[in-house]
């Protein structure tokens, strides 16, 4: 019988909410925190809305405890807190004799510092302590540091599936016996690099979002970071720690059609879902709601959701994406949304799918338009589809 | 089971070994863009979509059409076959060239085609999508070749089934630096036989990969 | 209109990076999409960026430029309409 994964430490922060208490106590109310763009000088300021953190950096670097002489980015400081309020949750910082492991993910490094820098780091010597800090791996050295985790540490960058195969290769690593913990996740912030990335492929919507929605036309990006602690069941015994939920089960595929958009039928989102099925010994049936990618663009929401017809059937659990609230937090996004599928099963609750009016034509199935309680909620699937095809499924049941 | 790597690409510099033997070496080039382009024209690639990929993009998909041009995907499942590559600039080379782009606040124009390279696990889309491979991928960042944590991780995909051939590695470009070394790794009852003047396989481990990836040309 | 289609093939070539093929191999009436060139929807939105780069005309909704981008001289004749 194979190890379980238990999870027994979260931390999140987010244009929703600063802990896991705040984000909570945003969704259940309903509020979304999308806005205008407060924190960068973009020429694109007043034309796109975003989800990004309500806190300036050097409040940010206040709330950590930082200097702001020590080269932190805001991405890398958003990590911190993020990951900090993990680890004290599962009590990382006690029964040091537990091998534990971190996995971080970002695309963006350090790049909201050097965008800013880059110009006249030749001339101007008094922000090279920010050269170093460009580099995806460093916000995770730096967290590493922070917090004394030194036993495994290793970053991964796929794009929006990022932090969900953090947790992913976690999940793994435990299982095979490498690592007792893993405190696996992924940190955002928001740039101009790719606020006007995005903007170049045309897929960034003005208004909020409307994921699974007809006349959705794209999406609002965000920013935040979240971390899960993952422990063997053994590890569990030891640190006595209170287990909030189970990962029971992973898949991860590739679409092979595009660089950036999914195949029509969703092959890729289908083969990760699946695989995600089968590892965790669940039928299809079991999925009683499924925190979907969706990003409200043309190509996502329809490929997820005919991979979702394909895998379930006449049984379509309830569906909704909750980046009408967060934003689309790419390599955040696996991170963040197993926060908010996990707190489904705690509060025994299903996010509404905001923003939604009119169904799309080629799908069979509606999202669910308002918070639903009473239900019971047993496993909830989380999906992170990347650029490069990258697809990865979690599935998390209540203990 | 054991598993085994089969073949590998090795590119240093602008210098191209495949299977320890020596593909492609000519000395007046200078850049990375003639080199990959003339390594691509002498290997009489014929595939269009090179030209609008980025430098890590066209060095891992030369990398790895070199070892799976002539393979027979009939043994190995597309859901089946894994990518695992690692590097330590990302996708750096390509972020320079879109921020040029967005650079001047009044000479602004990102280019799209750029951006989409802003990821450094692209390159293992290109690759999928020329295979038609659709089983795991992953991409790792660290600051050198990490033999263990890719050894580790792979052997993990075997021994779970989750592959039945998978494509590791490093692939790494800044500039006119480059480095590549792509290992295709199965397992060892997949193996074929050796044929005189072929490539030995090797165990698939950490000590074998950073023996392979630390070799000279004969 | 013809110097304009010249001038348009050889832009075409070098936005999308076509580096294999040559202005005489493109047929001005032909579709650049789904046979012609094999071109995708990412090129379409190249396309897009040189319409403003090189000409000043900015095309808001991606959905315009399935008419405009049908062929090389569909988007001379646009350009020509439209220019600034």
């Amino acid at each position: 019988m194979p190890q379980r994964i238990l999870v027994t430490g979260y931390g999140i922060i987010s244009s929703i909410g600063n802990t896991v208490q705040e984000c909570y106590q945003s969704m259940i109310s309903g509020v979304p925190g999308i806005g205008r763009i407060c924190n960068i000088d973009t020429v694109l300021r007043d034309e796109l809305i975003v989800g990004e953190v309500k806190r300036t950096l050097p409040e940010l670097l206040d709330m950590a405890g930082i200097e702001p002489e020590e080269g932190y980015s805001r991405n890398t400081v958003l990590g911190i807190i993020a990951s900090s309020e993990a680890f004290h949750h599962a009590r990382l910082h006690e029964n040091r004799q537990l091998s534990t492991g971190l996995i971080s993910a970002t695309t963006v490094g350090g790049m909201d510092r050097c965008e800013l820098f880059y110009n006249d780091f030749l001339t101007n010597e008094t922000r090279n302590a920010y050269i170093d800090s460009y580099d995806c791996a460093d916000s995770t050295e730096r967290i590493a540091s922070r917090l004394d985790l030194t036993d495994f540490i290793t970053t991964i960058s796929t794009a929006c599936s990022s932090a969900a195969n953090a947790i992913l290769l976690g999940a793994r690593l435990i299982r095979s016996g490498k690592l007792d913990r893993v405190l696996a996740g992924g940190c955002e912030s928001l740039t101009k690099f790719h606020l006007n990335g995005f903007n170049a492929l045309k897929i960034l919507d003005q208004k909020p979002c409307r994921p699974f929605d007809k006349n959705r036309a794209g999406i609002n990006l965000g920013e935040g970071s979240a971390y899960l602690v993952l422990e063997s069941e053994e590890s569990q015994k030891i640190t006595g720690n209170k287990p909030i939920c189970e990962l029971k089960g992973w898949g991860n595929a590739c679409e092979a059609f595009h660089q950036t958009a999914s195949s029509p039928d969703g092959v890729g989102a289908y083969l990760a879902m699946k695989k995600a099925l089968e590892l965790s010994g669940l039928k299809a049936a079991d999925i009683d709601y499924i925190n979907a990618h969706g990003t409200g663009t043309d190509n996502n929401d329809i490929s997820e959701g005919k991979a979702i017809e394909t895998l379930f059937g006449n049984r379509i659990p309830m569906v909704s994406s909750t980046k009408q609230f967060t934003g689309h937090t790419t390599s955040a996004a696996g991170s963040i949304e197993a926060i908010l599928s996990i707190l489904c099963l705690e509060h025994q609750v299903i996010w509404p799918n905001l923003n939604f009016s009119e169904k799309i034509d080629e799908l069979n199935f509606l999202p669910v338009t308002r918070l639903i309680t009473g239900e019971p909620v047993r496993a909830v699937m989380s999906n992170s589809f990347g650029f490069g095809g990258n697809d990865t499924s979690l599935i998390f049941t209540k203990i | 089971m054991r598993q085994f790597i089969t073949a590998y690409t090795l590119i240093d510099g602008f210098k191209c070994m495949v299977n320890g033997r020596l593909l492609f070496y000519q000395e007046n080039i200078l850049t990375f863009a003639d080199f990959i382009k003339a390594l691509y024209k002498q290997e009489q690639v014929n595939y269009p979509k090179f030209y609008k990929m980025d430098a890590l993009g066209k060095l891992g998909f030369i990398a790895s059409e070199l070892l799976l041009r002539n393979k027979d995907f009939k043994l190995y499942p597309p859901e089946l076959t894994g990518v695992v590559l690692s590097n330590s600039s990302s996708s750096l080379d390509t972020d320079i060239a879109h921020y040029e782009t967005i650079r001047d606040r009044e000479h602004y124009f990102p280019s799209p085609s750029v951006f989409v390279y802003t990821l450094p696990n692209i390159v293992i889309g290109e690759i999928c999508i020329r295979n038609g491979i659709k089983g795991e991928n992953a991409f790792l960042v660290s600051e050198s070749f990490n033999s263990e944590l890719i050894a580790g991780y792979v052997t993990d995909l075997f021994s779970r089934e989750l592959v039945k051939g998978c494509l590791c590695g490093w692939i790494e470009v800044l500039g006119n630096r480059c480095e590549a070394f792509l290992a295709w790794v199965e397992n060892q009852a997949d193996v074929a036989e050796t044929k005189p003047g072929m490539f030995n396989p090797v165990p698939f481990d950490a000590e074998h990969l950073k023996l392979l990836k630390n070799q000279n040309d004969r | 209109m013809e110097e304009l289609i010249e001038k348009l093939k050889k832009e075409v070539i070098e936005q999308l990076n076509l580096e294999d093929i040559k202005p005489e191999d493109i047929n001005p009436d032909s579709p650049l999409f789904g046979e012609g060139l094999g071109l995708d929807s990412i090129d379409a939105l190249e396309l897009i960026v040189l319409l403003e780069k090189n000409y000043g005309i900015k095309i808001e909704d991606p959905k315009d430029g399935k008419k405009i981008f049908f062929s090389i001289r569909s988007m001379a004749e646009y350009i020509t309409a439209n220019k600034k």
